[in-house]
């Protein structure tokens, strides 16, 4: 593998683009219009233009992206996060023109794709999942049914869905019959397939995740969990590991649930087991992320561990070499996603960045996509920087979080940053005591 | 003249009422999206549509006026 082509932008380009170097490996960038003078395409070895900003025209136009790699003689795509890193048909296609796909197999990324496809397969491996149903439901009338089998309240998802899209919550038998045709509408909108489920919401969750990591010779181990409960709008704000509020025989238990659940399907690569756990520490498995996750940096400043470099070394064939007796907690990581958008109301502010000044310090990394100058365009995800720390202790972590983040300056565009600045300095944050719930509780106080 | 101004700034994906409209304190105007989001934009007081200052397609920007209430 000498030449990389990374079909992304932002950030993670950018992340992926450092390892690569260190790697000694050569990196093409892609970019749209809006992205022309970002950092990433500037750092990497080559970058080619795709298209106009709008993603079904430039990230997630197969064709172009193809073309960028055969015309660079790049021998593998790397296609970090979101866009086409999910996506079935575009990892088969890149086999299919003799390039690799950094990631697991397409059927692994199909079958985990589809909830329901995934809930099966789960279940069958003796991995829990959350009690539900095992076909869609195809009427109101059927997801009334089988919501007063489960039980109220109930969570009725897109089997296309994930990652807090296309899912709502209903306490009762109208809260069902009201939202299933929209919910049905917005399934088929966004993702092209409507099926629908039902399962039981699972009251004051946590949501943690586990990490693995699988070569191609069967070796399947977990980098530990992240505990990534602090959400707003079902998506993650901070995520920190080890998780405050798992003792450790739970989480022994959740890691094998991991590893067998990355062996049930096959896995090849890194990936990602997310569980809801309730206030009783049962967990359940909610979805696998097929590909390496936006918070993955908690986990290497835990570790220690490269993720990409891990996931080139796999997609070559070699061997993991790191054995799961290596793997250790070594420090406890914290990382604070900064989003262009409102702190209060989290509605995005896209605009031009006037001064940007990330802290510099020790123990403190920045994984960022944006400079000052850099205009943030309405076209992609709110964030623009991720603040990962690290420390002895947790509260070490969160000490140091607390003042990195006050030292990151902003302007021209507002972000969420008075909003971490808050939940640092939560008392329940800084017990370790908070759910899922976090965010809107403290909304609401 | 009552307004309804921008929450965000965003590209107009849908257009929800045309003047003449009569539209409730609440009730959804336009849909804005930004950033993989989709926010509508209510009015903020009942009143009679005069005119719909943007189109599908539109960028507006935090804060413009996009509905004009009699």
């Amino acid at each position: 593998m000498r030449k990389v082509l990374i079909a992304n932008r932002g950030e993670i380009a950018r992340r992926i683009i450092r390892t690569c170097k260190m790697k000694g490996v050569a990196t093409v960038a892609v970019y749209s219009d809006a992205d022309k003078d970002l950092p990433y395409v500037r750092e990497a070895d080559e970058a080619v233009h795709i298209g106009p900003p709008p993603v079904p025209h430039s990230y997630l136009n197969v064709e172009a992206i193809i073309a960028a790699a055969k015309s660079t003689n790049a021998d593998a795509i790397h296609p970090g996060y979101g866009l086409l890193s999910e996506n079935e048909a575009f990892a088969r296609r890149v086999g299919e023109e003799g390039i690799v796909f950094i990631g697991p197999a397409p059927k692994v990324i199909g079958q985990m794709g589809d909830k329901l496809t995934a809930r099966h397969i789960m279940q069958a491996a003796g991995v829990p999942v959350v009690p539900g149903c095992e076909a869609p439901v195809e009427t109101p009338d059927e997801a009334a049914e089988m919501a007063a089998t489960i039980g109220y309240p109930v969570m009725l998802k897109a089997s296309a869905g994930g990652g807090g899209i296309g899912m709502q919550i209903c306490r009762d038998e109208q809260e069902v019959r009201q939202a299933y045709q929209s919910a049905k509408g917005r399934a088929k909108a966004y993702f092209g397939n409507d099926a629908m489920y039902v399962e039981k919401y699972v009251e004051r969750p946590h949501h943690i995740e586990v990490q693995i990591a699988a070569d191609e010779h069967g070796e399947v181990i977990h980098l530990l969990e992240r505990e990534c409960s602090i959400q707003r709008r079902h998506q993650k704000v901070l995520e920190e590991s080890p998780s405050p509020f798992l003792d450790q025989a739970t989480r022994e238990e959740l890691c094998q649930a991991a590893v067998l659940a990355a062996k049930a399907v096959g896995y090849t690569g890194v990936g990602t087991v997310e569980f809801i756990v309730d206030k009783n520490k049962n967990f359940y498995f909610l979805e696998m992320n097929t590909r390496l996750q936006v918070e993955h940096p908690v986990t290497e400043e835990m570790t220690g561990l490269d993720l990409v470099a891990m996931q080139l070394e796999i997609a070559k064939g070699n061997p993991l070499g790191v054995a799961q007796e290596d793997v250790k907690a070594l420090r406890h990581a914290i990382e604070l996603r900064v989003y262009a958008e409102d702190p209060s109301t989290f509605l995005p502010s896209p605009g031009t960045i006037a001064l940007y000044q990330p802290p510099v310090q020790e123990f403190v990394r920045i994984d960022d996509g944006v400079e000052a100058g850099t205009q943030v365009t309405p076209f992609y995800d709110p964030m623009i920087a991720k603040v990962i720390v690290s420390g002895a202790t947790r509260e070490e972590a969160v000490q140091r979080a607390k003042e990195a983040i006050e030292k990151f300056l902003i302007t021209g565009i507002k972000t969420n940053i008075p909003f971490l600045q808050e939940v640092l300095a939560d008392e329940r944050f800084r017990a370790g005591e908070y759910t899922t719930w976090f965010v809107q509780e403290r909304v609401s106080k | 003249m009552k307004q309804v101004a921008a929450t965000m700034a965003g590209t107009v994906i849908q257009v929800l009422v045309q003047a003449g409209d009569q539209v409730n304190d609440g009730q959804d105007v336009i849909v804005l999206e930004s950033m993989k989001m989709e926010v509508p934009v209510q009015a903020q007081a009942a009143g009679k549509v005069v005119e719909v200052k943007v189109n599908i397609g539109d960028f507006v920007n935090d804060g413009d006026i996009i509905v004009e209430l009699e």
